[in-house]
């Protein structure tokens, strides 16, 4: 660093500054809107232009969605009128199918039942106060599928309810819960097989891994719709949904695994070699020692990689499934509430139910990274 | 480890023996693994054979019949699946390629909104990246769609600039066609490229030995942009133009962008770009304040230090979870099957598939195409990301 | 490891959850389950469609009730998969339905290609154009430049390229993957020309915001026979699909309907009496029982009464017989005798 002293950097100042003066009011509101909206030149332009945005957009909203929106109405007609907004009522009238699909009106309590059963399991385990940890978990993901299993198809005596019929947000909760509590115990192995020291289980985890997060979902979806039915035996085939079911499952899987491979590595090795030392097996180490550890630190992960799923449900439309927004796209051309404001309105109330669950969720998620963001980072 | 048990008897050794019961894990692993391959396999022939469904790759040679509204490269309904693969493909190059590069534009843009010091366009940049990232991409493809249609006028009632019309039917433009001499634009833009890395190169090596600057990035424009245009004038332009004319139901020559296109490309440059938002905004908070104390302790102005501090080290921290989003927005461009753009997805796994009905065929060439994509560009990521990663002694 | 577990997992679930089989014999694999397993499309009015409650209606669907009335003399022991134009073929080919009907075009191809045997034409259809009335058209030779909306996978894609090459015009293709988006694309004015079936062109008009302000063109550029189809090597089963559609529409010409065939039962015109079982063992020929079409017409009808409340004048399209009528009325429905 012996540098020439006269030797000038452009970059490098050689005399001093003027002393700024004292800031003039820095409490109150037109001191906040100084900072915040009007510090410099470009931020004032800036801020014109974002309020001027905000002007442009939220005025036309606000009445399309509430003062010019047909809040009631028995079909069409009411929507047609000149200068009307969202046509709410197409949304109330077809509310009921939006939710089911086409499940049949008087066993519809089976499927209120498995959604309270469902909050019942999942609310508590959210919540890390919340005592009874494992017996929760064992009810989420062992005895709540089981009993959903048998509600929503009908076993047992009740009636059976053909998946054809299963549709709108059932559907959409149906494939994206399944999706992800079928990929968990497949994404531990897939992340264990990753990491395994066994030349070929590694190479056979990575390729499965590394394939189903290359391809689309969608060209998963075609495979198991038109391609799987050739791969199966004779005689064996399976339902629509189920199809779909299982192309979820395997594309979910090689997500879950990366998120849990995650986990695995930010467990230092200490743990691990402390698992050695005390001459537990390998699963012992895993179940006793590290999992615990690796899958709490990987719940915002793992809630992350659902919502994903849950967005990504809606593809299932394109094979022909009805799923939320799959419902919502298929009253369009309900000749009783053909309109030219049914499309938007369909997809805005679709948005918003995404939006409520989604957002929901990603809040959780940040919430569980702060509160465990005081463990180890190596 | 159990190293005073050497006295037991080699069968006992043997099971617990780490290195016998990881051969007999992996053997047992292959074993399953090839059973069900060739079970599927199996399955698969009997099945098809079974049911008289033609099989293999034959019919790619065979003429398509269909047509297709976008094409980069020349197609008829007289050319061959094959070429209809191509078109499917190059389509989906596009639109991911201009996708990534609106979509990092936009995400670095709103990112860096994020942190901005103006209190409205914070909480605007807070706004667009919740909304558009919680909302299902499928879901905002048909509504771009629908706005896209709804929003512009009919055909006959285009908006007109000049000789470029805008209409439901979309956005016609005067097209270049070339005569003799137009590569040469072409090698002129190259060369220009290839010069600004050399200059590039120069005026670093400069800086290092003098301490002077060199404007760079203007003399890199000037040349990129400037031998083209040179050559455009020396040649004399030597292009024909088409310019589109209202005729009968639709625009007639110069060319076409698509609505199906616009709606794409907007809806998944607009989702990615959120999550780049955010990507871009973490890897910015995640370089210490020290840094850009220790800059302006230097005496460097903030936004030198946010060029040559800041964003260089935010980089290292950006670009693995960035491409990513890259692979993840070139996959999600499959989803122009719902809105009618003729991408890969729709052209081959949609009317190709359905013509020949060989659907192991071609859903499996379709995956192997995004496969390959992905791996490309995986590749070419981790090669940049060792390249700008931090080198530790 | 696991992908093996995984997939073994998979398919043993799916042997316990959903399994059924489509071994040669379909007929005794229909028996067994207690229910034909159709296959129609995801909703096209008229043909087959779902109203809210989940109950389907059209000609497709009435088909398969007719099939399920003569296998079980129940026209209720039928179930139905909606299928995209895309997975009808693989879901017959593998087993998941018994029979498809599902307004599918019969073809060399997919008659030779595919593994399927079409059992019948229950629908002479043939492709049209719909436009706005306002662009003042009369014939779709005055087409050429237009945009035209078109579902892929389908023969009409197909059709329409040769029309306008044959009729050395030029048109810009917008193809998309489902009905509704085809509907919603021409609606928003994207294209000037909806080309499908006629009869999906009606039933698409009634759906469109303003169906007045739109008309069909009089040209019917392909033929369309569209029918049910059953999967190769399976006589009987095709057998069974073939003489229920031939059935219908024998008994429509003889006059037998739904409401007088137990009078009929004692008639004694001897066509009559093969057909209803009272004279001759037709019914055993087929692996079903003497009553097979009486239990077709006494539950579902004769093909006249179902294509009138499905399509027809009792129906919101209100299409015309035409072609459909039956030979004696100058139409192309012509049953075989049944002896």
């Amino acid at each position: 660093m012996a540098q020439d002293r006269n030797h000038s950097l452009a970059y490098v100042r050689t005399d001093m500054v003027q002393d700024e003066p004292a800031p003039i009011n820095s409490k109150g509101p037109i001191a906040w809107v100084r900072q915040n909206l009007f510090a410099t030149i470009p931020d004032t332009i800036l801020s014109i232009a974002a309020i001027l945005l905000l002007f442009y957009i939220i005025p036309p909203m606000f009445r399309f969605l509430i003062t010019d929106a047909v809040w009631t109405g028995e079909n069409r007609e009411a929507c047609i009128v000149p200068g009307a907004g969202a046509c709410w009522a197409f949304v109330d009238a077809k509310f009921s199918q939006f939710m089911y699909g086409r499940y049949p009106v008087e066993e519809r309590w089976r499927v209120d039942l498995t959604a309270i059963l469902l909050i019942a399991g999942t609310v508590p385990l959210a919540i890390p106060s919340v005592p009874y940890k494992k017996w929760n978990t064992i009810f989420v993901l062992v005895i709540f599928p089981i009993l959903a299993f048998i509600l929503l198809t009908g076993r047992l005596g009740l009636e059976s309810v053909e998946t054809s019929l299963w549709g709108g947000l059932l559907v959409t909760l149906v494939v994206a819960i399944v999706g992800i509590v079928v990929s968990f115990p497949f994404g531990i192995l897939l992340a264990l097989g990753r990491r395994s020291k066994m030349p070929i289980i590694k190479m056979l985890s990575i390729i499965f891994i590394e394939f189903w997060r290359g391809v689309p979902l969608i060209t998963v979806l075609f495979m198991s719709s038109v391609m799987l039915p050739f791969f199966l035996p004779d005689g064996v085939s399976f339902d629509k949904l189920l199809r779909a079911l299982v192309g979820v499952t395997l594309f979910a899987s090689a997500y879950m695994a990366e998120v849990i491979r995650g986990g695995l590595q930010a467990i230092p090795k200490g743990q691990y070699e402390a698992g050695d030392a005390m001459a537990l097996t390998f699963w012992q180490s895993m179940r006793l020692i590290i999992l615990p550890q690796a899958l709490t630190l990987v719940i915002p992960g793992i809630v992350n990689t659902f919502i994903g799923l849950f967005k990504d449900t809606t593809l299932v439309l394109i094979i022909g499934i009805f799923d939320l927004l799959g419902i919502v796209q298929l009253n369009f051309t309900d000749a009783n509430w053909a309109s030219a404001k049914t499309p938007a309105t369909g997809l805005i109330f679709a948005a918003f139910i995404y939006f409520i669950f989604c957002f929901g969720m990603s809040r959780y998620s940040m919430y569980m990274e702060r509160r465990l963001d005081t463990g180890h980072k190596s | 480890m159990n190293n005073d048990s050497n006295a037991q008897s080699s069968k006992a050794s043997l099971l617990y023996d780490p290195v016998a019961r990881s051969i007999f894990f992996q053997c047992l692993t292959v074993a399953i693994v090839a059973w069900l391959v060739y079970a599927g396999i199996n399955n698969a022939i009997t099945n098809l054979e079974k049911a008289n469904v033609a099989s293999g790759f034959g019919f790619l040679s065979d003429r398509s019949g269909f047509d297709v509204s976008q094409s980069l490269i020349e197609y008829t309904n007289d050319s061959s699946y094959l070429r209809a693969f191509y078109v499917g493909l190059t389509n989906t190059l596009l639109v991911s390629a201009l996708g990534i590069f609106f979509a990092t534009i936009i995400g670095f843009a709103v990112g860096i909104g994020r942190l901005s010091q103006n209190y409205l366009i914070r909480k605007i940049c807070m706004v667009y990246v919740e909304l558009l990232r919680n909302i299902p991409l499928l879901l905002q493809l048909l509504f771009w769609y629908k706005a896209v249609l709804g929003v512009l006028p009919n055909v006959r009632d285009a908006m007109q600039v000049g000789n470029i019309y805008l209409s439901n039917r979309g956005l016609a433009i005067p097209k270049f066609i070339p005569e003799a001499g137009a590569s040469t634009i072409f090698w002129a833009f190259v060369v220009g490229i290839i010069a600004t890395f050399v200059v590039a190169k120069w005026a670093k090596k400069r800086q290092m030995k003098t301490g002077q600057q060199f404007p760079t990035i203007l003399v890199g424009f000037g040349l990129v942009l400037g031998l083209p245009l040179l050559a455009l004038i020396v040649l004399g332009f030597p292009f024909v133009i088409e310019n589109p004319e209202l005729g009968g139901f639709n625009f007639r020559g110069g060319s076409v962008v698509l609505p199906e296109f616009v709606a794409l490309l907007l809806g998944l440059a607009l989702y990615t770009a959120a999550f780049i938002a955010e990507i871009v905004r973490s890897g910015i908070l995640a370089v210490s304040k020290g840094q850009t104390e220790a800059a302006y302790a230097l005496g460097i102005r903030p936004n030198i230090t946010m060029r040559k501090v800041i964003v260089p080290q935010a980089m290292r921290v950006v670009i693995p979870p960035l491409t990513s989003q890259y692979l993840n927005l070139t996959k999600n461009s499959s989803l122009a099957v719902a809105i009618g753009y003729p991408d890969l997805v729709a052209i081959f796994s949609g009317t190709v598939l359905n013509q020949t009905g060989q659907a192991v065929e071609v859903v499996l060439m379709t995956m192997l195409v995004y496969l390959f994509l992905s791996l490309v560009t995986s590749t070419f990521m981790n090669w940049f990301n060792s390249r700008v990663s931090l080198v530790e002694r | 490891m696991k992908t093996k577990i995984f997939t073994g997992m998979l398919a043993s679930a799916a042997l316990a959850l959903s399994a059924s089989t489509a071994s040669a014999a379909t007929l005794d694999d229909v028996k067994a389950k207690g229910f034909v397993q159709c296959g129609v499309s995801t909703g096209l009015s008229g043909f087959s469609a779902p109203n809210d409650a989940g109950e389907w209606s059209g000609i497709d669907v009435e088909y398969c009730r007719g099939v399920a009335a003569a296998v079980f003399g129940d026209p209720s022991k039928v179930k139905f998969t909606a299928l995209t134009a895309k997975e009808r073929f693989t879901a017959l080919q593998s087993g998941e339905i018994d029979i498809l009907s599902r307004n599918t075009t019969w073809t060399m191809s997919r008659d030779t290609q595919l593994g399927l045997n079409f059992a019948g034409v229950n629908y002479y259809d043939g492709q049209g154009f719909m436009v706005r009335k306002a662009l003042g058209l009369n014939s779709a030779l005055e087409l050429s430049g237009a945009s035209v909306c078109v579902q892929t996978g389908t023969t009409t894609e197909l059709n329409l390229t040769d029309y306008f090459k044959a009729n050395n015009m030029e048109y810009k293709p917008v193809v998309f993957e489902k009905l509704e988006e085809v509907n919603a694309a021409y609606a928003a004015n994207r294209c000037d020309v909806y080309t499908t079936d006629a009869s999906g062109l009606y039933s698409i008009r009634l759906t469109l915001d303003n169906p007045d302000e739109h008309t069909v063109l009089p040209e019917i550029i392909s033929k369309e026979p569209l029918g049910p189809v059953v999967r190769q090597g399976d006589d009987q089963w095709f057998n069974i699909a073939k003489w229920t559609h031939i059935a219908m529409v024998n008994a429509e010409e003889l006059g037998v309907t739904s409401e007088n065939v137990d009078l009929e039962k004692d008639s004694e015109n001897p066509n009559i009496k093969r057909l209803l079982g009272t004279e001759g063992n037709f019914g055993e020929s087929i692996g079903l029982d003497a009553e097979w079409a009486y239990n077709i017409i006494k539950t579902v009808g004769n093909y006249g009464e179902v294509f009138d409340r499905t399509v027809g004048a009792g129906s919101p399209l209100k299409i015309e017989r035409g072609r459909n009528a039956l030979w004696t009325d100058g139409g192309l429905q012509y049953g075989p005798p049944i002896r």
